[in-house]
């Protein structure tokens, strides 16, 4: 009846789970409760769970990013503690449990917080920006979302229901295989990765499509801010690569379900062919995620610099060259398995290639600052801590392109260093950057400075206190997720990057203060105008929170910089465009159908993994049966009257006259 | 709108000079006390590769360190609140910059692309090293989880340590008996994956006596960060005697049998020999014409759902 489920699949005996478990179950019933007692629900249920609005979708995927980011810390510090106290002895986790979250750890840090992260600001900003006002497939926007959710959720049971995956975030075979990895970790990382890869596919679909179909009337490419050439290019990536990942992983289920050979080491099966297939999803992944964060630098650089992006082509360029090399590198994951010289010699200089367009952007961003008006805001201290950050972690990036470097440093901590550098302080800083910088345009009030500072610095130190001494201990030739070592040498490094994981959570900490202190104090910092940083892109043209339809009337799209022309003139003329015509607005209707999918694939996950069959089957046929409902649907758009929209629009246009006097072109 | 400069002018920068000085103190500190690790090497091939290394390494900080402080210096020197600065509010092209910013990486990576192409050849794992002395061979199989030394010519095996004579070449012949791992002597150079049904090869050479560690840098499981081994490269003679007593000892046949139960998972094996070793055993190993480790015992408890080795 229940497959594999027995009361033998809960850890009684493991205080740390059960405790986690209990105290994470407290938090949820008491949020449930809080958002009944006060009659929040219909408010959750109709303008957040159903909406299919791009900026909704976003914030939701931000704050899915964010919550998993503690989960994921709360992973990274026990291991901290465990290999700061496991010289000569066991520490305090056995290999089964350290196993599991070194490997919850990076698949959790990638797909369920950078990842949402990431699709989360695209998701907000690329319609604003882009001068429209929404994406292509609103509603397939939120089945990406609540399946990505469903991910979230698999790997979260996995905690307290049977076990996660002790194989890596990779879960390479024949490791990850049924005969060496009998349990259910490996099938709920199969299987969670798999929902959530469905939603990243659909939801890079979506988002390529509304960048090449969708544009404000005059938003040529080439005049299109840099942030979105950025998510065009990481959203391409993701259609390129994700049918990979979902392939691959595919094959190992098959492996692992139905007795297949693909990966096994008997009857012919091929670890290589994983090796190879994974890392072609594997390599790209990492650049769909710099990218936009790239994206985020340049909008802020230029920002905060008061200047247009120096060498917007370049970049454009830069973007574009990225966005192919990084589908031509992937073996320089294993120049270590013996491929011998010409293919090794041929991927190292490839893969150093991607340096040279990486370098340029470098450089542009510097010559943005150069005869600029920089203000050190927490927005710009985060782009320049990255500039420094990630300057560092390229470099060493570099030294892993040459290949006999490699053969001392492949797999060891100076690896984790180096791609912890580049993520932390390229994709983290990145999206930490986005999120201080677009939070008054989703919320309509700014975040708490000083806060924001402290949370900045401490990240800032913690990251380097607690990966300089890793490129360290990678030189004394410790290796990755090693439960227990008896090497001397190593622990003092060991123990200094404990401390500065502490400083790292005292980053957190701030972050969440001033998300609290600063939703506290909203009353004063609210954003009147919708342009707190004196923007240059279309986003800014908007009231903040923008309604439901972003733009009353679409922009006339002029030049680059499109909102930053439109500011000018009107500065110049001291009066703004004259009042449109205002006309009614279409907007897609809400829709559960992203919810109750997630609900009934999450069920059909479940049950994969616990061999329920009779349930997957009813997981299925519900998932199925949601889909012909919506296709069946009669009406899928409701009007916003042109009275409201007037209504609207006269506001906005009220907030910014009353300010236009004070405002002055740049001298 | 926040007012912009500040206290910002005067708190910005030092702070960012502070990661400065600690960047570079900890760069000394890393490189200078860096003893028995990848940068101490014992052996030409780590030798080769540590020079390789710190060349890269140097070379590019001749870009890094100019570009961390002309970043520091840009944004400072241009701070809204400093009024000296000149303002250019429509500066964001130049095609002379442009050339020099594209021109400083391409030159780069063209040197650093014909050092990667020259000592990818050179220091390719399975090239034999130069000299005239014939290399000792050695067969490693690593298995759940230990190392298992074979001595095809010698006709004995190791597991968990490694005897090699001194500044004699190795020629070590690479597979596994189960998932992948890696081996390692970092103090050596280029480590190498280990394979079920593949074979790997790696020419390794010790210049001086001494006493190493090596130890798989592949994840392969529960008992993964026991599979430590101790080598040791000792004069000839010392590792002729080693042999012949090894030979003489009372210390088991691995012949199927008793390389099957070699096979059965195990965690933190101290090291023990084999008097004698079944001819081509190796070969057995990587034709799978002996079966692949066992992996987990399933008869156990919730062996299906969350197997542990210490129960």
């Amino acid at each position: 009846m229940l497959g594999k489920l027995s009361w033998d699949a809960i850890p009684f005996d493991q205080p740390i789970p059960m405790l986690t478990s209990v105290v994470v179950a407290v938090v949820i019933l008491g949020v449930l409760f809080w958002v009944w007692r006060r009659g929040y629900t219909p408010y959750l249920w109709s303008e957040w769970i159903t909406s299919v609005d791009h900026k909704r979708i976003g914030v939701m995927y931000c704050v899915l990013a964010l919550v998993m980011l503690i989960r994921g810390f709360a992973d990274a510090i026990m291991m901290r503690a465990q290999q700061a106290l496991a010289f000569h002895s066991e520490g305090y986790l056995p290999p089964e449990h350290y196993n599991q979250i070194f490997s919850a750890h990076g698949t959790i840090m990638i797909f369920f917080v950078a990842m949402p992260f990431v699709i989360g600001l695209m998701n907000f900003v690329v319609p604003l920006q882009l001068g429209v006002r929404d994406v292509a497939f609103p509603t397939l926007n939120s089945v990406s979302f609540w399946l990505t959710a469903t991910g979230v959720l698999l790997v979260n049971i996995s905690l307290v229901v049977g076990e996660f995956s002790r194989t890596g975030w990779l879960a390479y075979p024949p490791l990850s295989e049924l005969k060496y990895s009998p349990g259910v970790g490996v099938d709920y990382y199969l299987w969670s990765l798999e929902i959530a890869g469905v939603g990243t596919l659909t939801g890079g679909i979506n988002l390529a499509t509304t960048i090449l179909k969708m544009r404000a009337p005059g938003m040529s490419y080439l005049r299109m801010p840099v942030f979105c050439w950025t998510s065009l290019a990481a959203n391409l990536m993701i259609v390129a690569v994700f049918p990979v990942l979902t392939a691959t992983l595919g094959m190992l289920l098959l492996d692992r379900y139905l007795g297949f050979h693909f990966f096994t080491n008997e009857a012919g099966g091929n670890v290589m062919m994983y090796v190879n297939l994974i890392w072609i999803w594997g390599h790209p992944e990492v650049y769909i995620l710099i990218l936009p964060a790239f994206g985020v630098f340049s909008e802020v650089v230029s920002t905060f610099s008061h200047k247009p992006l120096f060498g917007y082509r370049s970049m454009v360029a830069a973007t574009m060259a990225i966005c192919i090399l990084s589908l031509l590198v992937w073996l320089h994951h294993f120049f270590t398995m013996g491929a011998g010289g010409d293919v090794n010699a041929v991927f190292g200089i490839a893969s150093m290639i991607i340096s040279v367009p990486t370098g340029v952007k470098l450089f542009n961003w510097l010559f943005t600052m150069y005869g600029g008006r920089v203000r050190f805001e927490v927005p710009m201290l985060w782009s320049i801590g990255f500039m420094i950050t990630f300057t560092i972690g390229g470099m060493t990036g570099v030294l892993f392109a040459i290949p006999p470097a490699d053969f001392l440093i492949h797999n060891s901590l100076f690896l984790i260093a180096h791609f912890h550098n580049v993520i932390i302080g390229g994709v983290l800083f990145g999206v930490f950057a986005g999120y201080t910088y677009w939070f008054p345009k989703a919320f309509g009030f700014t975040l708490d400075e000083r806060l924001g500072k402290a949370a900045f610095w401490c990240w800032f130190f913690g990251f380097y206190l607690a990966f300089m001494p890793l490129y360290a201990v990678g030189l004394l030739g410790m290796t990755r997720r090693m439960q227990h070592y008896d090497v001397a040498a190593w622990r003092p490094w060991l123990l200094l990057a404990m401390v500065g994981a502490v400083l790292i959570m005292c980053g957190i900490g701030f972050q969440v203060a001033q998300l609290v202190v600063s939703i506290r104090t909203r009353d004063q910092r609210i954003d009147v105008m919708g342009d707190p940083w004196d923007g240059r892109s279309l986003e800014w043209a908007t009231p903040s929170p923008p309604p439901a339809f972003n733009f009353a009337v679409l922009p006339n799209v002029e030049g680059e910089e499109a909102y930053w022309g439109i500011k000018q003139r009107a500065i110049e003329t001291q009066q703004m465009v004259a009042e449109p015509d205002y006309h009614a607005i279409e907007m897609p209707r809400n829709s559960p159908t992203g919810f109750v999918t997630a609900f009934f694939a999450t069920v059909t996950g479940f049950s994969l993994i616990w061999h329920i069959w009779w349930l997957v089957v009813l997981g299925l046929v519900g998932a199925f049966a949601t889909f012909v409902v919506f296709a069946w649907r009669d009406v899928h758009e409701y009007e916003i009257s042109a009275a409201e929209v007037a209504k609207v629009d006269r506001a906005r246009r009220q907030a910014r006259l009353a300010v236009l006097p004070t405002l002055k072109a740049p001298t | 709108m926040q007012q912009p400069g500040g206290h910002a002018k005067r708190v910005v920068p030092s702070q960012f000079l502070v990661l400065i000085c600690l960047l570079l103190g900890g760069i000394c500190l890393i490189l200078g006390g860096c003893a028995d690790g990848v940068l101490d090497p014992k052996g030409p091939v780590g030798a080769a590769e540590r020079l390789l290394f710190l060349d890269a390494f140097w070379i590019m900080m001749m870009i890094v360190v100019p570009v961390i402080l002309a970043t520091l210096g840009v944004a400072w020197w241009f701070r809204a609140s400093n009024t000296k600065a000149r303002y250019l509010p429509d500066w964001a092209y130049s095609g002379r910059v442009e050339f020099v910013v594209w021109a400083i990486p391409v030159l780069m990576i063209m040197f650093l692309g014909g050092i990667t192409w020259i000592s990818s050849h050179d220091l390719d794992p399975a090239r034999p090293l130069p000299g005239e002395t014939k290399p000792l061979e050695v067969q490693v199989v690593s298995l759940d989880w230990k190392w298992l030394f074979i001595y095809p010519e010698q006709g004995v095996a190791s597991v968990n340590q490694l005897i090699v004579p001194a500044n004699v070449p190795v020629h070590f012949s690479l597979t596994s008996a189960s998932v992948m791992n890696a081996f390692f002597i970092p103090q050596l150079g280029t480590m190498i994956y280990t394979m079920n049904g593949m074979e790997t090869q790696l020419n390794l050479k010790a210049d001086e006596p001494g006493v190493f560690h090596g130890l798989s840098t592949n994840i392969s499981g529960d008992g993964f960060s026991g599979m430590a081994f101790e080598v040791r490269a000792v004069p000839v003679s010392e590792f002729d005697g080693w042999i012949a007593s090894v030979r003489r000892s009372s210390g088991p046949v691995l012949d199927s049998q008793g390389y099957g139960r070699l096979a059965q998972q195990s965690e933190n094996v101290q090291p023990f020999t084999y008097s004698t070793v079944q001819p081509q055993l190796f070969n057995a190993v990587v034709t799978q014409v002996l079966p692949p480790g066992p992996g987990p015992d399933v008869e156990k408890l919730n062996a299906t759902v969350s197997p542990r080795t210490r129960r």
